[in-house]
């Protein structure tokens, strides 16, 4: 699958199947981040259950602390 | 006024008026590490009323690659990080009034001075989410801004606070997220302060002048090393029963349960940290972090223990950390939030 991760298109394994997936993937499932899919923020109870499709646009901002 | 902020002046969306507004505004600055220096810098230079600036750290060699009020000079005399920079911005511009304060940025010493000084705008450049909470709950309670700013690696985000018209923090995080990378262990470069500074100074601009219309509204962040750069609108996830800002607040960080608390261990030449909320650490997880750092790292299924020069940090995995070779509860603190965030 083929999504636009903040801006770039960005090709994805098949393993990859919801919110919750990707953020694993990116190894962002233990930080606290906010994921927005197609201009809608998901919430944090629906990444399991929230289905990615070809060529959704995808915004993840993750919380950092460092200043 | 001489020409000095002619410049700023000409700019339209400020003009005379706006700049006669700056000239009145109080700014509490809670932090004065790289973020903290760079907003501080801007703001005196940009010509606000008063600056009020609580760190409760010192200059060390390692703050000079970036935190740029600071010499050589500071860092040789270990002079408290509120000192150093207060003497520097007086030189930069002494039509403001700079105040600083050396100690820690608690939930009772931050609501002593809102009380007591009405600041109109709260600028966050702590290096840790527990401050930050209590940042949030106090811009609650007293109905003032405030400007995160966070960054480490190339990476950096902010976001502008507002009572009443914004989520607040804690309807964005709903816990405080567990630190993991730390400027101390995942590095930074200069231009990520830049960034989120630049992005922080011009929202206070626009706070500063009444310009609310113009606020940017969105959680901002970029990559400058992976070339990316996101926006997200978040009013959506404001949320009526928020305990911060909802519509019957507690603001549970200002209260003494919610506070990390620190005691020295008698004898021991040891403090002993509790966080405010309890954390759960991978301890694996967390000594790997530490022993890429080429840091010397001892670990069993309880704790993680780690060499810091004179010092050693212990973890639990609750994230009750002992701090061994100091009796300093500042000292203590400053080595905890650099490791653990």
């Amino acid at each position: 699958m083929e999504l636009i991760i903040n801006g770039e298109s960005i090709q994805l394994p098949d393993s990859v199947k919801t919110v919750s997936d990707l953020l694993s993937h990116f190894r962002l499932n233990h930080k606290i981040a906010i994921v927005e899919v197609n201009l809608n923020i998901i919430q944090k109870q629906e990444y399991e259950t929230t289905t990615l499709c070809n060529g959704d646009k995808v915004e993840i901002v993750h919380f950092v602390g460092g200043g | 006024m001489n020409e000095r902020y002619s410049r700023q002046q000409l700019f339209a969306p400020i003009g005379k008026d706006g700049q006669e507004k700056i000239s009145k505004k109080h700014v509490l600055l809670i932090g004065a590490g790289a973020l903290g220096t760079g907003n501080a810098e801007a703001l005196v230079r940009a010509g606000i009323g008063k600056l009020t600036i609580i760190d409760r750290d010192y200059v060390e060699w390692s703050n000079l690659q970036r935190q740029q009020l600071y010499s050589e000079e500071d860092a040789k005399e270990r002079l408290p990080k509120a000192i150093a920079a207060k003497q520097r911005l007086e030189q930069i511009n002494s039509d403001v009034t700079v105040a600083a304060i050396v100690g820690d940025a608690t939930a009772q010493e931050l609501e002593t001075i809102v009380k007591e000084q009405h600041p109109n705008l709260l600028i966050d450049a702590t290096d840790n989410f527990e401050t930050r909470m209590i940042i949030n709950d106090v811009s609650n309670k007293y109905r003032i801004p405030w400007i995160y700013g966070a960054c480490v690696g190339s990476y950096g985000i902010s976001y502008a606070f507002v009572p009443g018209k914004t989520p607040c923090l804690h309807c964005l995080l709903e816990t405080v997220p567990v630190g993991g990378l730390t400027c101390d262990t995942a590095g930074i470069i200069s231009p990520a302060v830049q960034m989120v500074v630049a992005y922080q100074v011009a929202e206070a601009l626009k706070i500063l002048v009444e310009d609310w219309q113009s606020l940017r509204n969105k959680l901002v962040s970029f990559d400058l090393w992976k070339n990316q750069h996101v926006a997200i609108r978040v009013d959506q996830v404001k949320k009526d029963d928020c305990p911060s800002c909802g519509t019957h607040p507690t603001y549970p960080y200002l209260s003494y349960d919610m506070q990390t608390k620190t005691a020295v261990l008698c004898g021991r030449n040891s403090v002993q940290i509790r966080p405010a909320a309890k954390r759960e650490y991978d301890l694996r997880e967390l000594a790997q972090l530490f022993s890429k750092q080429g840091l010397q790292v001892e670990t069993n299924p309880y704790l993680v223990s780690v060499s810091l020069g004179e010092h050693r940090l212990v973890v639990f995995q609750d994230g009750r950390a002992l701090v061994h070779g100091t009796k300093d509860i500042q000292e203590a603190k400053t080595l905890y939030y650099r490791y653990l965030g």
